[in-house]
């Protein structure tokens, strides 16, 4: 299919009305240009390749696993390489909830902060303020982790989980050791780290909205806040619902920072003290120790579930953010 | 925004503002204020305990020296920094040609239903799990070849493509098509046009992208573990176990030795260092580059 530019090699060189001018065939044109044109191409399938090739070896490897087990594979909480019974149950919920409490988190967060920055601040501060909140997203993993060990960890059990115990421990979700280490911890580190992508594509969200819209709102003698909630926000809930589950899909993924919190231990447990286990985080501690084919191929399945999860959680989110954006990619930075 | 809010209610005509919604608009003002009070706490936090026990950790012997045996104090992560170096060279090597190019291919000759695809698939690809890559790199060259820096690179390599790819597209897409028609006017052959005027005037947004790949692969620790795994003696071959900062970093962060965790600091700091600095090394040498160029 032809695309719709005007400047294609060949239409300018093949303008009907004109007789081929000696000009136009200048050395070094069509056969270097088909080249070209199939080199890069290659690097465009390169791509493709890439997520075929992930697809391949990830069913390849848990092939063993899958006759194995079946569906019980997900099923099953019993985590046994001695024995050689493999569920990934606990991770699953390990997973889900560690993310789950990260969105509860960093989505009041991340969008007060793209509101104000685009509603409220000054027009002065808005470029330094987004900045500062994006830098936030060039920090690794890995020293997220590190502070969390030594900062985070320190603070949760020493001060916010007795406190946390004391006025919510009746709901059950708040109870035991304040190890600090666990599922909260895990939880909060993550809200941290996906705050700058949920408030970056928010902001680039709400700065689509046109400005007649606030006007008009405003027009109406509303106040600012009923401006934003009415004209603003409403307006751009498809947008901010993809940032949202992007940011999602990178809580997660997240491996590094979560595994050095979160206690790894392959439990179920109602209250977010206790210590659990992430997809992620088993396949960083027991990848590269794991012997027997059965069990590494358990973890190939892991991360088999892993990638579909998050592949479909992104693509959702790609596409409601280019419905918004019309075409632009979805970046944790801007 | 303008004050707007306030001035409405003492317009003649117009009906007061209920002591209900103003009230709502100042906390939810409040509320915005802290949200961004919230946010910004633990970067100056972790900023500011990089800075200060980073900093306090460095000493020659960290910067020059391989890791003591476990439990010994003294010792350095120079085989790390190096290692890192190594492994995100090869990264480099192999993921900004096939991004630029693939960046290419979708603004120059993408316009179409299959540069949708690979537009979509970068987009995808961009959120895989960096784990999940380590799996894939390990299952194509560690299974029955042994832990490698290759492994290593590429699978970082697989990270870095899809950013430099969309990043490139962008920035060719800005070139106004004007400068494109007037080299074929001149009777430039497409491949020359696209090479010597789109991507040169592109140049320096095209290098941000790389850079901002560079920058998200530099601090990956994930899909090293069972790629690179790490090393404690010094190793510059391609095809050797080989150490690299971030898993330093991971295992000393994890064990029970003050004096790794200060290293782990130190280790730490030196990473943020390197990144900043290759980023801002970059940016500054092509914006002479193409400042002389022009």
């Amino acid at each position: 299919m032809p695309g719709p530019q005007p400047v294609e090699g060949t239409t300018v060189t093949s303008v009907p009305a004109q007789p081929a001018s000696p000009l136009l065939k200048a050395p070094g044109g069509e056969i270097p240009d088909r080249i070209f044109k199939s080199g890069m191409t290659v690097c465009g399938l390169a791509v493709l390749g890439v997520l075929f090739l992930i697809v391949y070896e990830l069913v390849a490897g848990s092939r063993l696993s899958w006759h194995a087990f079946g569906f019980k594979f997900f099923a099953g909480s019993d985590w046994n390489p001695v024995s050689e019974q493999f569920g990934a149950l606990p991770f699953i919920y390990g997973t889900l909830v560690s993310s789950l409490v990260a969105l509860l988190i960093a989505v009041p967060l991340a969008v007060g902060v793209a509101v104000f920055t685009t509603e409220m601040c000054p027009k002065k501060l808005r470029g330094p303020l987004s900045f500062f909140v994006e830098l936030l997203a060039a920090i690794p993993s890995v020293i997220y982790g590190l502070w969390a060990i030594f900062i985070l960890v320190p603070l949760l059990s020493g001060y916010v989980q007795p406190f946390l115990a004391k006025t919510l421990g009746w709901t059950g979700l708040f109870e035991g050791p304040p190890y600090g280490i666990g599922m909260l911890a895990a939880g909060i580190i993550l809200a941290i780290m996906i705050v700058p992508i949920i408030s970056s594509i928010t902001r680039e969200v709400l700065m689509v909205v046109p400005q007649h819209q606030r006007e008009g709102v405003l027009a109406l003698g509303a106040t600012r806040w009923e401006m934003i909630r009415v004209g603003v926000l409403r307006n751009a809930r498809a947008g901010i619902l993809g940032g949202i589950i992007l940011g999602l899909g990178r809580a997660l993924g997240e491996t590094m920072a979560v595994t050095m919190v979160i206690g790894n231990r392959p439990e179920i447990a109602k209250s977010l003290f206790a210590p659990g286990y992430t997809m992620a985080s088993v396949l960083a501690n027991e990848f590269s120790e794991a012997t027997g084919d059965v069990y590494l191929s358990a973890l190939v399945e892991i991360g088999l579930a892993l990638f579909l999860v998050t592949i479909i959680v992104n693509a959702l989110a790609q596409l409601l953010v280019w419905t918004v954006t019309r075409g632009q990619p979805a970046r944790g930075h801007a | 925004m303008p004050e707007i809010a306030g001035t409405a209610s003492v317009q003649p005509g117009v009906p007061p503002i209920s002591w209900r919604r103003r009230i709502t608009n100042h906390v939810m003002t409040g509320a915005a204020v802290l949200t961004v009070v919230l946010v910004l706490a633990p970067l100056v936090a972790i900023f500011g305990y990089l800075v200060y026990r980073g900093l306090g950790s460095i000493n020659w012997a960290f910067l020059t020296q391989t890791p003591k045996p476990v439990g010994e104090p003294g010792g350095g992560m120079a085989n790390a920094i190096v290692g890192s170096m190594l492994i995100l060279g090869i990264a480099s090597v192999i993921g900004v040609p096939f991004g630029i190019g693939a960046g290419i291919y979708l603004a120059e000759f993408g316009r179409n239903r299959f540069g949708t695809a690979i537009r979509f698939t970068a987009d995808v690809l961009n959120g895989v799990p960096s784990i999940v890559i380590g799996i894939v790199a390990w299952a194509i060259l560690v299974r029955g070849h042994g832990f490698s820096a290759l492994a290593g690179g590429v699978a970082l390599a697989i990270m870095m493509v899809p950013t430099i790819c969309r990043t490139t597209e962008e920035m060719l897409l800005l070139v106004p098509q004007a400068l494109r028609e007037a080299a074929y006017g001149l009777g430039i052959p497409r491949w020359r046009t696209t090479l010597s005027i789109t991507l040169r005037t592109a140049t320096s947004g095209v290098i941000t992208g790389v850079m901002l790949a560079f920058a998200r692969v530099a601090g990956e620790t994930a899909p090293l573990l069972f790629t690179a795994l790490g090393n404690t003696f010094w190793n510059l071959r391609y095809d050797q176990p080989t150490a690299a900062l971030p898993l330093q970093i991971y295992w000393y962060a994890n064990s029970p030795y003050d004096d790794w965790h200060r290293q782990a600091w130190a280790g730490s700091f030196v990473l943020i260092l390197l990144i900043v600095t290759a980023v801002a090394a970059v940016r500054y040498a092509v914006r002479r580059g193409t400042f002389g160029a022009a």
